[in-house]
């Protein structure tokens, strides 16, 4: 199947040219990086994570949230999700693909990584979470590929498929539980020391991820012969308003707790992210507003029945969701979480131009990930004769 | 490369010299992923502080020092400016730990601080102002429960069992910095740049020298994690803490009592156990139950 990955338009091969390039210039700057050091990143001694470890946040939910449409239709026998679940899946992949990536790229010595494996620690939640992770990238490839191929051949997915289809599903709410652990568990971190973080990385992952993928289904109409469907699009619209409301009613709770506490430790760094702390005003305290705002209007066009059907109105309520969820937790939650610093001083953090080119090139690499896989998908789904909704 | 090699085998030798127990073969024997850190990452240093720290205790030399759990306590009032920064100086000076102007790269293992800073939430408006002024010292606590061991997917940071020191395997650590993220003291520091100096690029030499000042302790690679090691390779050596050595002489000569002291916790007679007697003592963040192991006395 993979073939067809190889034959398409002008459109489609200058799509994966710019993505190449991109990817090439993001590969240079990371040939430096390994040469130089994370010096040439913003991060610095008290902001020791940044923009990487952000993203690499940000993705394990839009990786996740491939479980938003597997669940209904094989826990539900929603019908309509059989259509579109090997995009989810798909998408899947390539998230999970950029979130090893920005791993990768974030590690100070990547020549050592296998030292991972070759002293196994459990204790240490970064293990469990790079078991997870591969076992969902695995999953993911395993079950979309057989399902596909299946389809291809005009029959049902073999029985032994279910298993792993099901074991997906709580796989996937366990990839995203994990990485909220790692921040969930360290003592003296005030703002990310509570138990609804893994909450409210599933709420905004289950609003981000069905976004992204409403908007990757407009572009495969657009684009392809094959039509992911009104209905498809509906439902996946109803999941993101509910997520999206969640997602903000669970920082709602948290500004309760924190304020209402009045705990300093714990209030410092929302002081810090909107409004500035001792008069530090950042570059990040317009975004974070930005992002509520996003949020914000995007809630108030999909719970409105009218907009919410209406194609046009919904896209836009996706990017503002997609733009919210992004700045919230792609930037502020992991920046937020490191400043003010154990002893209450104040570094600030910004992402370099090297550190933004890599991050680009990772994101490249995992639209080029997704861009193959949909093409295949898209090109046997037509050949099926399953083109027109 | 042929500096460094040169120096990788001259460091190499001086640590077969000075721990002559492993035979040559050994220690230079060079593993796959150190070949790797060479040809690649510019890594130059065999496994010293790996002989160092695996050793059994006594084995290096007959008369080294020993407890079941070190502990330093801080007597903040016999310090002063002068004394904090000969302990910052005499201990950068035998760790090799680099000189760097960027805050933001900075490497320190031992520093001055002020006490809102040390202990954040203690401060209040009518804090003696002479408190305020002192230059507390802070380093790593080498916690009883430390959290930077419990996050490590390496175990590259580890507490060594027979002493309760903190330790780091800097040939292990894969600079993923979820250690800096637990610890809740700020005491760890990352290689964000070449840390040695490299032939032909002046500006990266981060030794006043041209050479590292303590030719028998390892430099680093860059992207390792690095911190306090409560002097590990000296207590083998019979030797206390640096720090504790430079502040002593100093406070002999100004008349004072002795501004840090080290010793074992559990032993009930030691220094340090009379001295958390005698007075009141404070910890940091003991709320966060990681049990630091330095005591300070305000
Ligand atoms: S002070 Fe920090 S680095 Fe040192 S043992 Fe405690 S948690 Fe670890
Ligand atoms: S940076 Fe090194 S020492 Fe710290 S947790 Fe990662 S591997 Fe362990």
């Amino acid at each position: 199947m993979l073939e067809k990955a190889f034959v398409g338009g002008r459109k489609y091969w200058l799509l994966i040219a710019c993505l190449l390039g991109v990817i090439g210039v993001g590969f240079i700057m990371w040939l430096w990086q390994f040469r130089v050091g994370l010096g040439i990143t913003g991060m610095s001694r008290d902001v020791s994570w940044g923009f990487y470890i952000g993203q690499f946040t940000y993705l394990v939910g839009v990786a996740a949230a491939g479980v938003m449409v597997v669940l209904p239709y094989y826990l539900h026998h929603y019908k309509a999700f059989g259509r579109i679940t090997i995009l989810a899946e798909f998408m899947a992949i390539g998230a999970v693909s950029m979130c090893l990536l920005f791993i990768l790229v974030d590690l100070g010595n990547p020549v050592r990584m296998i030292n991972v494996l070759l002293h196994p620690t459990p204790r240490s939640v970064l293990f469990w979470d790079m078991i997870v992770l591969n076992g969902y990238l695995f999953l993911n490839i395993f079950v979309g590929w057989n399902v596909l191929s299946a389809e291809r051949k005009g029959s049902p997915p073999p029985g032994w498929i279910k298993p792993f289809i099901y074991l997906s599903i709580p796989w996937a709410i366990s990839i995203h539980t994990v990485t909220a652990y790692l921040y969930a568990g360290l003592p003296g971190r005030g703002f990310w020391l509570t138990a609804i973080m893994a909450p409210r990385f599933l709420s905004s992952a289950f609003c981000a991820g069905p976004a992204i993928l409403i908007l990757l289904c407009l572009i495969v109409r657009k684009t392809t012969k094959f039509d992911p469907g009104k209905e498809q699009i509906r439902t996946l619209g109803s999941i993101v308003t509910y997520a999206l409301v969640l997602n903000v009613f669970f920082f709602l709770c948290e500004l309760f707790t924190v304020f209402y506490s009045q705990i300093p430790g714990h209030m410092h760094h929302f002081h810090y992210l909107f409004f500035g702390h001792e008069g530090h005003v950042v570059k990040l305290v317009p975004l974070m507003w930005l992002a509520f705002a996003c949020m914000t209007a995007a809630i108030v066009l999909l719970v409105i029945p009218v907009t919410r059907r209406n194609e046009g109105i919904l896209t836009v309520a996706c990017v503002l969701t997609v733009v919210g969820t992004w700045i919230d937790k792609g930037f502020g939650l992991v920046v937020g979480g490191f400043v003010p610093n154990p002893l209450e001083r104040i570094t600030d953090y910004w992402p370099t131009v090297p550190e933004t080119l890599i991050a680009l090139g990772v994101w490249a690499t995992g639209f080029l990930i997704i861009s193959l896989l949909y093409k295949v998908a898209t090109s046997v789904k037509v050949e099926v004769g399953a083109g027109q909704a | 490369m042929a500096v460094n090699r040169r120096k990788f085998l001259k460091i190499g030798g001086a640590s077969i010299l000075a721990f002559g127990a492993k035979p040559a073969a050994d220690a230079l024997g060079i593993s796959p992923t150190e070949w790797l850190d060479e040809k690649l990452g510019g890594f130059t240093i065999p496994e010293t502080l790996l002989h160092l720290f695996r050793k059994p205790a006594g084995s290096v030399a007959g008369e080294a020092l020993t407890a079941k759990r070190w502990a330093m306590v801080v007597n903040v009032r016999a310090l002063d400016e002068e004394i904090a920064e000969a302990c910052k100086e005499a201990c950068h000076r035998v760790h090799n730990v680099p000189e760097i102007d960027n805050p933001k790269h900075e490497i320190k293992w031992i520093w001055q601080e002020e006490y809102e800073h040390v202990f954040p939430g203690q401060q209040h408006e009518h804090v003696d102002e002479a408190l305020k002024k002192l230059p507390f010292l802070v380093m790593c606590n080498h916690c009883f429960n430390p959290p930077c061991c419990r996050v490590c997917p390496t175990k590259a940071t580890f507490k060594r069992k027979k002493d309760g020191i903190v330790l780091m395997d800097m040939h292990r650590c894969i600079g993923c910095r979820f250690c800096m993220a637990a610890c809740p003291f700020g005491a760890r520091s990352f290689n964000w740049i070449i840390p040695w100096p490299r032939a032909g690029a002046e500006e990266e030499r981060r030794f006043k020298g041209k050479e590292p000042p303590t030719p028998d302790y390892p430099t680093r690679a860059k992207g390792v994690v690095e911190k306090c090691n409560f002097c590990a390779e000296r207590l083998a050596k019979g030797q206390i803490p640096a720090c504790v050595e430079v502040s002593q002489e100093l406070c002999k000569k100004k008349g004072r009592e002795p501004a840090l002291v080290f010793g074992d916790l559990e032993d009930p007679d030691s220094e340090v156990r009379q001295l958390l007697r005698l007075h009141y003592t404070i910890r940091r963040k003991p709320e966060l139950g990681s049990h630091p192991n330095v005591y300070y006395i305000v």
